[in-house]
């Protein structure tokens, strides 16, 4: 037991485990690693009281890389795992991580569903606008012109999927895009949003230098947000910045009040056979 | 002591109140000190349509339904057409009927029993804002000699929540019937036991939900479908009493997910559903399986395939339950044999679950599930969720490390040193992904190995009696089977009963020494294409002549069916 460690920091490297990550040299997920590492640093969160839950694709191999507690499930349903977690043991600091196609396609309805629920809890999207595992189909947020996805010859032809005006839409309560060539930035927000009491969602563009190469651009285009933007609790100013922004402005975009999911989990009965009597004759 | 049963049916339409006359029968029953059960049959209305309440009284415990029907009070005419596949009757049965109820044109169809009147809507509109199945609950009453005077506490009790001018509006139809029940024709009552200790009126849903806090469930993620939203409510609204707590989940998928996380927080979890949830949650109760977190599923079976008949009672998920699973996904599979065992059957679920951190299906029934019986208080057992968790951490804790029962101790978040990644991905004894051969072998094993050794004692099966021929059946066929079996042990002939609890992993050494001596086996399932026939066949030497007698939902088995095919058996092979 390291009972008596409590109070001390740990180094963002001490965060991480032994497993070598099967990501892409260059891939962004490297980056979002080591700022999980930093944040969970930086806010003491011993790794035995954090959990990470995933589901599948590139960056939800992202528990085993760390040496907190953590769960690689099914494709689509980390926040589903995450909730009943966080939903039965409170305590615990869980952050949910995950790519675009396992948060916005196959697990879409768990998306907003969480948003509205509100759990206290963090959802980092690397979103890199492929499914790398499979080696390169469309998501939900690429481009509907993008014609180098093998199912999709001829581009998606449909709109990509907006997860930070849905996440806004459906009730989140913090919401923040980051860029993960930026690795300190993120680190910060990050601790902002594990922080931010109810669900925080933060989306981290995270190229897939193997299948969208082009992605590399990206740290030449985000920019931060206009200070007077940042953070606004105001729901209507956040969804004008969001739905106008092009998907370029980086920073928290929207930070609200919501009361937090999570039940009392307190008995009120002494005795469980105070059940039966109801069934009593 | 010998069984006396009387069967009672109240058909109805559209919000005629048969389902509350038949709970207030029942419970007026029960406080007499009589036995029986209230089953439900209806349509897929959310209001309105047919509906029938089955009650069947008796002086000692009764599991099934009857072979027929003594009395039938068909509240308004023409609800009784739907239900006279379900409704059995004999020329000597009594429907009694209103001409002048329900929709214009509605007529008795023809049955094959007396038929008499009753004018129910006329003595319901002599009293301002009185209702026929009030006046057919008197009726009854007095037809089965059941003191006037202990209706009103039932009505009290039942009706509380409608307010007192309800309950009086009640009580004087009820009191209009039992005069008008006068001159109908007197059953006989079952002759009671005396001294019969604590009695339950439970419904199987309601049992299961017990059985579950009783053992130690403290998490229960649910989406709601017929028939298991009963005990979904009933958990919505006790687990808070003991400090747990049901989330409404948006789907089935995210049920089983949640339930997955909890369980790996620590806390013993639960969902229940119905075959089309459980066909969504199949491939994460796969996840359980893989990364070694207990998880108990509860399937209320109804009649499949697809949407089915939702309100009906059909044993056809055995095989999704059995072999549901992608790869080779070892877990568990019991059912309850009867209402009151599906406090047990649960309660033995949950400790399984956590005893051996594997995925286990319970499966009940819509005719377990939504039949409320009175039985005798059930035992309390001692078995509790209790899973091994390592104390203490040194350098080389392995999540997955394989021991000889291939239970590793598990660490809960929280625990410093006992970090590790759950996975669906195959792994190492550290938990580490792994790709190799020899690795999915070892885990593949040992996860095996965990269910297989482990020792189930005596609850595996029910087994009764002793002679050369055999019934052998699960679930909700048990009780009729049951009811058979003891008439012909009454007229002097000993048939076994063997009725699976444990469905999954086979126990094929404990069942050769059940069926030693046994030439004739008749195996009994609700299932089209003979389910548990195959299973049998695949899972088990079975060195016997068989048969089957087997039939889809809904339709019940009646023990005059099962004693018919016994008794066809033995005329078959004197020939």
């Amino acid at each position: 037991m390291k009972a008596d460690t409590l109070e001390v920091q740990l180094q963002p490297k001490e965060y991480k485990s032994a497993v070598k990550p099967v990501w892409c040299p260059g891939c962004g997920d490297f980056g979002v690693l080591g700022s999980i590492t930093k944040a969970l640093a930086g806010l003491r969160v011993q790794p035995e009281n954090a959990a990470i839950v995933s589901g599948i694709g590139c960056s939800s191999r992202m528990p085993t890389y760390l040496g907190t507690y953590g769960f690689h499930g099914v494709h689509g349903r980390a926040l589903a795992l995450a909730t009943g977690l966080k939903t039965a043991r409170p305590d615990l600091t869980v952050i949910a991580t995950g790519g675009d196609g396992d948060g916005f396609s196959i697990g879409g309805n768990h998306f907003l569903h969480t948003c509205r629920r509100n759990p206290d809890m963090t959802y980092v999207v690397m979103d890199n606008q492929v499914y790398g595992m499979t080696k390169g189909q469309a998501s939900p947020t690429t481009e509907p012109n993008w014609q180098k996805g093998k199912l999709t010859p001829a581009g998606t032809g449909i709109n990509p999927f907006q997860p930070l005006a849905i996440a806004l839409a459906s009730g989140a309560n913090f919401i923040a895009r980051c860029s993960s060539s930026d690795s300190n930035g993120t680190a910060r927000i990050l601790m902002q949003a594990i922080n931010h009491p109810g669900f925080s969602m933060v989306q981290v563009l995270s190229p897939c230098v193997t299948f969208r190469p082009e992605q590399r651009e990206w740290k030449n285009m985000l920019i931060p947000a206009p200070e007077e933007m940042q953070a606004t609790p105001d729901p209507a100013e956040a969804a004008r910045l969001l739905l106008t922004d092009e998907g370029v402005y980086t920073g928290i975009l929207y930070k609200g009040d919501r009361p937090v999911y999570q039940p009392k989990l307190e008995s009120v009965i002494e005795n469980i056979a105070e059940l039966e009597e109801e069934f009593r004759i | 002591m010998h069984r006396q049963s009387l069967s009672i049916a109240l058909t109805g339409s559209g919000g005629s109140g048969v389902m509350t006359t038949g709970s207030l029968l029942l419970e007026a029953a029960a406080r007499a000190g009589w036995y029986g059960f209230m089953s439900r049959s209806s349509g897929p209305q959310i209001r309105g349509g047919e509906a029938a309440a089955v009650v069947r009284l008796a002086n000692a415990p009764v599991e099934s339904p009857g072979d027929s029907f003594d009395l039938v009070l068909a509240i308004d005419p023409a609800s009784m057409s739907r239900f006279l596949a379900e409704i059995p009757l004999r020329h000597d049965s009594l429907v009694i009927t209103d001409p002048d109820a329900g929709r214009r044109g509605g007529e008795l169809p023809d049955v094959p029993a007396q038929v008499l009147h009753l004018p129910m809507t006329k003595l319901a509109k002599a009293i301002p804002g009185g209702r026929p199945n009030m006046i057919a609950l008197g009726a009854i009453a007095r037809m089965i000699g059941m003191p006037e005077a202990s209706i009103y506490p039932v009505l009290e009790k039942i009706l509380k929540s409608k307010g007192p001018d309800i309950i009086e509006t009640s009580w004087s139809c009820v009191q209009s019937g039992f005069a008008a029940g006068t001159g109908l024709p007197v059953f006989e009552k079952p002759q009671l036991e005396e001294g019969l200790g604590e009695h339950w009126s439970v419904t199987g849903n309601e049992a299961a939900g017990l059985g579950a806090i009783r053992g130690g469930i403290r998490f229960v993620a649910a989406y709601p479908i017929t028939p298991a939203t009963e005990l979904l409510e009933w958990l919505a609204s006790s687990l808070p009493k003991v400090g747990g707590v049901l989330v409404q989940a948006e789907d089935e998928l995210a049920s089983i997910n949640q339930v997955i996380g909890a369980s790996f927080g620590g806390t013993p979890a639960l969902t229940a559903t119905s075959g089309p949830g459980l066909a969504l949650m199949t491939e994460s109760i796969g996840l359980a399986v893989c990364s070694e977190v207990p998880a108990v599923i509860l399937d209320v079976m109804r009649c499949g395939p697809s949407t089915g008949i939702a309100t009906k009672s059909e044993q056809s998920d055995l095989n999704i339950a059995l072999n549901g699973l992608h790869g080779d996904a070892p877990h568990l599979v019991v059912a309850p044999t009867s209402v009151t065992d599906c406090l047990f059957t649960t309660q033995w679920a949950v400790h399984l679950a956590e005893a051996m951190q594997t995925a286990v299906i319970v499966l009940s029934d819509q005719s377990l599930g939504q039949t409320r019986a009175i039985v005798k208080r059930p035992a309390d057992i001692s078995f509790i969720a209790k899973r091994l968790v390592p104390e203490q951490f040194d350098d080389t804790y392995y999540r997955y490390a394989v021991g000889d029962s291939g239970v590793s101790p598990m660490s809960i978040p929280g625990q410093a040193g006992g970090q590790y990644t759950a996975d669906g991905l195959e792994h190492n004894q550290a938990g580490v992904p792994s790709s190799l051969p020899e690795d999915h072998y070892v885990q593949l094993e040992k996860r095996e190995r965990k269910i297989t050794g482990f020792d189930y004692g005596k609850h595996w099966a029910d087994i009764e009696g002793s002679g050369d021929t055999a019934v052998i059946t699960w679930g909700s066929a048990t009780g009729p089977v049951r009811e058979a079996l003891s008439r012909l042990r009454e007229q002097g002939r000993d048939v076994r009963l063997v009725s699976l609890r444990l469905l999954a992993p086979e126990r094929p050494d404990e069942m050769a020494v059940a069926l030693e001596g046994v030439t004739r086996l008749l195996v009994v399932e609700q299932s089209h294409s003979r389910q548990f026939y195959r299973y049998l066949r695949a899972g088990y030497d079975m060195n016997t002549e068989i048969k089957v007698f087997n039939r889809p939902g809904p339709l019940p088995f009646r023990p005059a069916e099962i004693i018919q095919h016994l008794n066809d058996w033995d005329e078959e092979a004197s020939i």
